[in-house]
């Protein structure tokens, strides 16, 4: 009882201080996050039409509930190469983007992440200019760096 | 802006709306008690509400309004037509005060005083001037502001002033008002009018600075709305009391639209509950579903009804918009209405009133004709309008129809012959009711003259564009001088349309039902099939020739292999759009299905092709496609065939001149064509009339004996069946040459790129992308008839000579001579021509200018030729051909004959 209300102290504590909860997802070998209050749903992709005439990076529109979904492919926004087996068992993050639904089809969804404003750095002067648009920086975790995906930037190309 | 405000602006509107349709059936009828007494009730309302809200201008205009027709209403007046225009301008001004108080929040300034003093004036019983000469009179110093109004008038009326006033009235009439007021008033219980007078008095009273009395509003509201609405119930429930103001409650309309997304979700699950237990065949939830099913069905109903309005209320304005077109017009014209209570999606009703009321105008200015020219025509001077709507399977029809003078077909064709809408050759083939659409072609105006309604050129193209964005239709039928009737063909609604799903290339689309015509098959065992004329497909379709566009072409998907495309069977989808048919080639046909549309993402509103997206019973999603931009493609094929010539002819440096050619198969796949210029007549003759003599295929034709020649030798004549054949005259004889079949005639640059080596040919060119063996006529000729280019057979000939360095023109244009009757050299070079004038001075000689004009111009000068007539020949029709005696275009048949006769004749009278 104690040591829950401590831990829950702390984590108000933490909050206070500044720090954000990211979804991670996977994009080729890349790790990415996602804020957590950006998200509407993570769903596994199941049927994708395809949309003749439409940009590289729309793989499609999908049924998510009743709703139509647009899907993103994030491989082709980010300009990695797309996956060789095609869309079967991606991921998607359920996003909401000027009152529309978008999906972003990513490898696959990790874990909730809190973390701390310290850990962040702003992008990389070298970095792929690609990537710049849709990242607003960099968190250094333990072993391997997570880019922070901006929803906004990521779609707003997409819909311009 | 105040909440109170804006739902005054909102109420307010609708009751205009009302009174402006009122007024007109009051002016028709000026002693009908009962309408005036429902538009005096609304312009008092009106002006107590804006006592309260204190918008002193309103108020003010209101009132005078209000007083006029009490004076009406309680008889002390007779409305006169005068008068009524005096009411509807007033109702005019208080619309303009309150657009201009919805976009700014505040009354405007301004000034109506001479409006208000006209009014008054009219109240006074003087006769009415219109608001306009008002405007100079000073008001009359009455006190507007001053209460005594004439609410307290039903009572009064009853009594003395009646007398007074009938005593100058016919008798019959007399009774019958005495009657109507009477009935009118036991039908109309006091406590309609008097709460609305009790609470607008107390609210005058309490005046600017009272903010509680919340209650009476909606109490006012509740009455005059259920008149709004109209309902055949609502009607009941007015003549039965005030009982009803429960029975309509005022709904956000995006409440509307949300639970209308809800519904159609909740359709779209349990249709994929319904297929997945169709798949079992004994499932425990069947019974549960069933029910859900029906229950759905009827609350997708019942939400579908509270987006349903009675399309009378688009046509509420319509009277209003009818009288003053008469009265500008000096017409006569009766609007009548059926079919009010018909009812439409909300969004569509919203959609179609514009392009309605343009086509009311059209029909007051251009439809009816004046109280003269009709009295001339034998009809009546009153002229009518009618408006009639109907269901008819899933859509809505509007019929507009006058008794006018109907559209003059000689005067539309004129005019789509002049704007290049068609050929004048086309054009006289047309039937009237093909020439009367072309008044939906954008920029169409017959009307003589631009009047403030109508006539700007720019009016049913935009009714056809508007209607067609919402998957309507229309059409007309006009009889000259008997009126004109418009078929106006709507969906009920936009929320969910009929389409037909169809696959190609493996993905599935759905086309809305509106717009497809028909279904064909076109697999190669079936009897229509799929024919290409210089790589744009056609298909062939009873009578006429359908343009075909695959709809992976329109998708963009790449096109199909066509080595395999021959084999599968494939679907034509007969499309219609903007009035143009055309065929959408698709791989499969699946089902109809009633789908309910989705807009799309803004991040596909670039890509055009589809009109939104649709989710099947399966739970796949589906794109819609825009037969809009199908019709787009159709369109764009023919101009990418077009730049294609263009681009080849550019890359050959100038444009070279085109010759038209006749196509044809004779004997084998590979195509022949002759100049078309040779041929007289293209005729498919009856093969069992052939008859032999002299060893040769003979045919009785017009009267003479023709010999055929086959075109191809080792291709027999047919004996059986139709023969088509080429006819070619030449001297007053004529020949035949039988051919398989006439494909096409080309019309491009020739350029025989093989010299042949076999007799009867000329070589082989390329004509629209195919290797095309070009047929030397002449040989043809002297197989038929023996003794052809034996000039003495009929007439003593006329030398020419020919220069012309192209050995093609030159074998083209010598025949076409010699069947002129001339005599002709024909020569490549001017020397040589000079040489032959040497020998025999000819009667004319015709020369090519476009290769060398300075050489040719030495046959001017040179003494051999004094006297003799030189026609230039040239491909363009405005090369420099100055000191020549004509320029001929040598792809001209006509006129290269005539000039080179006028010339031969210039000579002898030399």
């Amino acid at each position: 009882m104690n040591a829950l209300a401590t831990r829950h102290e702390s984590e108000l504590a933490l909050a206070k201080a500044g720090t954000k909860e990211f979804v991670t997802v996977h994009v080729a070998d890349q790790l990415f996050g996602v804020e957590v209050i950006d998200i509407q749903d993570v769903f596994s992709l199941k049927g994708l039409t395809p949309v003749p005439g439409a940009r590289p990076e729309i793989a499609g529109v999908l049924n998510l509930r009743g709703r139509i979904v647009t899907a993103i492919d994030a491989r082709c926004r980010l300009g990695l190469p797309a996956r060789p087996q095609g869309f079967a068992g991606m991921m998607a993050v359920g996003v909401e983007y000027q009152g529309e639904a978008y999906g972003i089809l990513v490898d696959s969804v990790g874990e909730v992440l809190r973390l701390s404003d310290s850990d962040f750095e702003p992008n990389p002067v070298n970095l792929n200019p690609n990537w710049k648009d849709v990242s607003q920086g960099v968190y250094r975790l333990e072993g391997r760096l997570l880019m922070t995906l901006n929803i906004d930037h990521l779609l707003c190309v997409a819909t311009a | 802006m105040d909440e109170l405000l804006g739902e005054f602006i909102t109420e307010t509107n609708e009751f205009l709306e009302t009174v402006d349709t009122q007024l007109v059936v009051f002016e028709a009828d000026p002693t009908d008690g009962d309408t005036l007494n429902s538009i005096f009730r609304l312009v008092h309302t009106i002006k107590g509400t804006c006592g309260f809200l204190g918008l002193p201008r309103l108020q003010f205009v209101a009132h005078a309004g209000e007083t006029l027709l009490g004076k009406f209403r309680d008889g002390t007046l007779v409305a006169t037509p005068d008068q009524v225009q005096l009411v509807l301008e007033s109702i005019d001004r208080i619309k303009e005060i309150l657009a201009e108080l919805e976009a700014t929040g505040s009354e405007p300034e301004g000034d109506d005083s001479a409006l208000i003093g006209a009014l008054e004036l009219a109240a006074e019983g003087h006769p009415a001037p219109s608001a306009a000469s008002a405007a100079a009179p000073a008001p009359t110093p009455e006190p507007v502001v001053a209460p005594p109004v004439v609410e307290a008038a039903p009572v009064s009326t009853t009594g003395l002033r009646w007398d007074a006033d009938l005593g100058r009235e016919l008798r019959p009439g007399e009774v019958s008002l005495a009657e109507l007021e009477a009935a009118f008033l036991s039908a109309t219980p006091d406590d309609e009018i008097d709460p609305v007078a009790t609470s607008t008095a107390a609210n005058e009273v309490a005046a600017p600075a009272a903010i509680e009395p919340a209650a009476p509003v909606p109490e006012r509201r509740a009455a005059p709305e259920m008149r709004a609405i109209k309902d055949d119930d609502e009607d009941a429930a007015a003549k039965g009391g005030a009982v009803s103001s429960s029975q309509t409650i005022r709904v956000n309309v995006d409440v509307l639209e949300t639970l209308m997304t809800m519904v159609s979700e909740l359709v779209l699950t349990r249709n994929q509950l319904m297929q997945m237990v169709r798949n079992t065949t004994d499932s425990e939830f069947k019974g549960p579903l069933q029910r859900l099913s029906a229950v759905t069905a009827e609350l997708q109903d019942s939400v579908m009804k509270t987006r349903m309005q009675p399309i009378g209320s688009a046509w509420k304005k319509l009277p209003r918009i009818v009288r003053d077109a008469a009265r500008d017009l000096n017409k006569k014209i009766d609007l009548i209405m059926d079919g009010e209570a018909t009812e439409l999606d909300r969004q569509v009703l919203e959609l179609i009133k514009d392009p309605l009321t343009h086509m009311i105008r059209n029909s007051c200015d251009h439809g009816l004709e004046g109280p003269a020219a009709r009295v001339a025509a034998g009809k009546s001077e009153m002229g009518s309008i009618r408006l009639n709507a109907y269901h008819e399977g899933g859509h809505i029809v509007i019929e507009v129809s006058d008794d006018g003078a109907g559209l003059s077909t000689s005067r539309i064709r004129d005019k789509a012959i002049k704007n290049g809408l068609v050929s004048e050759e086309l054009a006289w083939t047309m039937s009237d009711a093909q020439i009367h659409r072309f008044i939906f072609a954008p920029g169409f105006s017959t009307a003589a003259a631009v009047t403030s309604i109508s006539g700007r050129g720019v009016g049913m193209d935009v009714v056809r564009t508007n209607i067609e964005l919402i998957g309507g239709t229309i059409d007309l039928q006009s009889t000259e001088g008997r009126g004109t009737k418009f078929f106006i063909k709507i969906p009920l609604t936009l929320a969910i349309v009929s389409a037909l799903v169809v696959g190609s290339r493996q993905q599935c689309f759905a086309i809305p039902q509106l717009s497809i015509v028909e279904l064909v098959g076109a697999g190669s065992a079936s009897e229509h099939k799929v024919e290409v004329l210089n790589s744009a497909r056609v298909l062939r379709l009873r009578d006429r020739l359908l343009p075909l566009v695959d709809l992976s072409e329109v998708l963009g998907v790449p096109p199909r292999d066509p080595s395999t495309s021959e084999s599968t069977s494939a679907f034509v989808v007969v499309m219609q759009h903007s009035g143009q048919l055309f065929g959408v080639v698709v791989d499969e046909v699946f089902d109809t299905e009633e789908i309910v549309v989705k807009p799309l993402s803004k991040a596909l509103g670039d890509v055009g092709t589809f009109s939104g997206a649709t989710i099947l019973g399966d739970g796949s999603v589906i794109m819609i496609i825009d037969p809009g931009a199908v019709y787009r493609r159709v369109g764009q094929a023919e101009e990418v065939v077009e730049e294609a010539l263009e681009a080849v002819q550019k890359k050959r440096g100038q444009l070279p001149e085109t010759t038209s050619m006749i196509v044809f198969q004779a004997g084998g796949e590979q195509p022949k064509a002759v100049p078309l210029s040779l041929v007289t007549r293209l005729e498919e003759l009856d093969a069992t009339t052939f008859e032999q003599g002299d060893g040769r295929t003979l045919v009785q034709y017009r009267g003479e004996l023709m010999p055929i020649v086959p075109a191809d030798p080792y291709a027999p004549i047919a004996t059986t069946g139709v023969q088509p054949v080429l006819v070619f005259t030449y001297n007053g004889l004529a020949a035949g040459l039988a051919v398989d079949k006439i494909v096409d005639i080309v019309d491009e640059a020739l350029d025989i790129e093989m010299a042949a080596d076999r007799a009867g040919l000329l070589g082989v060119a390329v004509l629209k992308g195919k290797a095309t063996e070009v047929l030397d006529v002449s040989h043809y000729l002297s197989l038929a008839l023996k003794n052809w280019d034996d000039p003495g057979v009929n007439k003593p000939a006329k030398h020419i000579v020919l220069v012309e360095r192209n050995p093609f023109f030159r074998n083209l244009l010598s025949p076409l001579l010699r069947s002129a009757g001339y005599e002709v050299e024909a020569v490549d070079t001017v020397s040589a021509a000079l040489l032959c004038a040497e020998y025999r001075k000819p009667s004319a000689v015709l020369t090519d200018i476009d290769v060398d004009v300075a050489s040719a111009r030495r046959l001017l000068s040179d003494d051999r030729l004094a006297g003799t007539s030189i026609v230039a020949l040239s491909g363009s029709p405005d090369a420099d051909a100055t000191g020549f005696a004509s320029l001929v275009r040598k792809s001209d048949r006509e006129s290269l004959i005539a000039a080179v006769e006028h010339a031969a004749n210039l000579e002898i009278a030399a």
